[in-house]
């Protein structure tokens, strides 16, 4: 993706047929037939997605600021107060809490397990392109299914305590879901189960796009196989890394499906799962505040913005070049 | 590079890892479906037992019954509508921002690129606001709408480098031959951009198939819910008959499943192209 982010020469010219005029002198603009062009061709996507994306965010600020149960126009205007209520409840601070360990464990266990399960799969072994497939399958199962399957796995009675006594390791048998000293752990076994093929396959993907001709020579030059991998294909995947660590930061910050599914409405924070989602769910639209509810999806919001931007900054930046910024 | 140094890693090793990882990864899909075939009687005495004797009364009963048929066909249409027109809306704003030269194109791309960070979690509230003043609660449209709105960024910007690099010399060929850009984008740029439509399209689809939060805010009658709603809504009714449950999990897994290893390769040859380093 990094590449894609990056505008080359090529593109400067935006595929004209005439040569790009000197960038300042430039004012008689495009032509009325190619503003309609781009009028018809983007016109609906940008629509849909002003309505539908944008204009809802900017109504969830709006609304954030009202004590309102979802009915009628909001008229019960508290200011900044929803947001100090969030910022007063100790179960909010949990669930932040909970997000943040989730993002670190997910990079930790994830990253090096996707590199090292891509560089197996990377090599031309006899039913590489079946287990690629096997791999993705956790990915491609809804979280729904996944939660209920596990769920039924993880009971007290269930059938990991089951196997782990018939093989002598009763001793290892817990109350995987409800002891909060492990809950977390489970989720995060799940979690890695779940999401790791996507990991894989991207990381797949951007060994493809590294020439062979460096390994190659690197064989000749008498590298062995894991200096090889180390020295080269490691730091040339780096902006995929970059990429897939991002994509698993927004996606842990926004974790909401599995936690509900598997630890329900109110088990989640009594067992140290709740994330930012789940609180916003309960409160919010179980609970019939809908403002209040809005105010968290913008401390959310706020909290993804920043953490993106930071990354963006930090880390992105040589990859992507202001890809959020300007997209020049 | 792959397959090159593949006597400094023994065969057999990367079997029998492979093998494992298989076993690990398939373990829960497997006791899911074959489960199935199990009563609760030997579920409860035995957990993790293979089915004796085999029972496919659970199958039978949820294929009989009309839930999971009507789940079925909302899913679907929800889905197929969903990817066809994320893949149209996406490939034809894609065109504009590869290949058009305009004021305002640099902030258009970091709008799209912008909505990469926001699933629809963070606008939900809003969102069913939004779909309940529109009158389209409990409708499939009230799904199917924001969900296409939500998938535009991942769309837009694979596609955008698919788009970009199809050579100016192909432009200017067709330009030579008096085709127009928008006679250009038909007949030349779509079909080369295949490949990408397909991976985004199949990302789409399973996105959709799966979707949770957004069916769950929109969707409160029992006529109009899609899979994931109704297994939850199955679970919780019959959590009693785990079996059964497992059976109507299993079935309502095989699309996506299905939909998933027929295209396996597009996925990877399409992100190939967007991820490059």
């Amino acid at each position: 993706m990094a590449d894609s982010l990056v505008i080359t020469d090529h593109v400067r010219d935006g595929g004209g047929v005439e040569p790009p005029p000197p960038a300042r002198s430039r004012r008689r603009g495009i032509g009325w037939a190619q503003r309609l062009e781009i009028l018809l061709l983007s016109g609906p996507a940008v629509l849909i997605f002003l309505g539908f994306v944008v204009a809802p965010v900017l109504v969830a600020v709006y609304l954030g600021l009202y004590r309102w149960k979802g009915f009628g126009s909001p008229t019960n205007f508290v200011g900044l107060d929803n947001y100090v209520t969030i910022l007063q409840d100790r179960a909010f601070w949990d669930a932040l809490q909970h997000n943040g360990m989730i993002l670190v464990l997910s990079l930790v266990f994830q990253g090096p397990i996707a590199v090292v399960l891509a560089l197996l799969l990377n090599r031309k072994i006899r039913g590489r392109s079946v287990i690629r497939v096997l791999i993705f399958v956790p990915y491609v199962i809804s979280e729904v299914i996944v939660g209920t399957a596990w769920a039924l796995l993880l009971q007290t009675n269930g059938a990991v305590n089951d196997v782990l006594r018939s093989i002598g390791l009763g001793g290892l048998a817990q109350d995987w879901l409800a002891n909060p000293k492990l809950a977390i752990w489970t989720l995060m076994l799940i979690l890695t189960w779940k999401y790791i093929g996507f990991a894989v396959i991207l990381f797949l993907a951007g060994m493809q796009n590294i020439p062979e001709e460096l390994a190659e020579a690197a064989a000749v030059d008498g590298a062995s196989y894991w200096q090889t991998q180390w020295r080269i294909t490691l730091p040339l995947l780096g902006p995929t890394i970059r990429i897939w660590a991002f994509l698993s930061i927004i996606g842990s910050l926004q974790l909401f499906d599995l936690v509900y599914i598997i630890w329900g409405q109110y088990v989640s924070s009594t067992a140290g799962t709740s994330t930012m989602v789940t609180y916003m769910v309960n409160e919010g639209r179980n609970a019939g505040n809908y403002g209040y509810g809005n105010a968290v999806a913008v401390v959310l919001f706020v909290v993804s913005m920043t953490i993106a931007l930071l990354y963006q900054r930090f880390v992105l930046r040589r990859d992507t070049e202001g890809a959020l910024t300007g997209g020049r | 590079m792959a397959g090159r140094n593949d006597n400094s890693w023994g065969h057999p090793g990367i079997y029998a890892g492979a093998l494992l990882l298989i076993g690990v990864m398939l373990g829960p899909v497997v006791y899911i479906i074959i489960g199935g075939f199990r009563t609760n009687a030997q579920i409860t005495t035995d957990p993790a037992g293979l089915p004796d004797p085999w029972e496919t009364v659970n199958y039978s009963g949820v294929l009989g019954g009309s839930s999971f048929w009507r789940q079925a066909g909302n899913s679907t249409i929800v889905a197929v509508v969903t990817t066809l027109a994320v893949v149209l809306l996406g490939v034809m704003a894609s065109y504009v921002l590869a290949r058009y030269r305009f004021r305002g194109r640099g902030a258009m791309y970091a709008l799209f690129a912008a909505g990469l960070m926001f699933p629809v979690t963070v606008a939900i509230t809003p969102v069913y606001i939004l779909v309940k003043t529109l009158g389209i609660v409990n409708t499939l449209p009230g799904v199917i709408l924001p969900q296409i709105a939500f998938a535009l960024p991942t769309t837009i910007i694979i596609l955008v480098p698919f788009l970009r690099a199809i050579p100016r010399e192909i432009e200017e060929a067709a330009a030579i031959d008096r085709c127009s850009r928008l006679g250009f984008f038909w007949r030349i740029v779509l079909p080369l951009s295949v490949p990408g439509l397909v991976t985004t399209g199949i990302l789409a689809f399973i996105n959709s198939w799966n979707s949770y939060l957004l069916p769950l805010f929109i969707l409160s009658d029992q006529e109009s819910f899609t899979l994931p709603l109704g297994v939850q809504a199955f679970a919780s009714e019959y959590s009693v008959d785990t079996a059964k449950v497992l059976a109507f999990t299993s079935l309502s897994m095989i699309p996506a499943l299905a939909f998933f290893s027929l295209f396996e390769r597009r996925i990877v040859g399409g992100l190939t192209g967007a991820v490059k380093g």
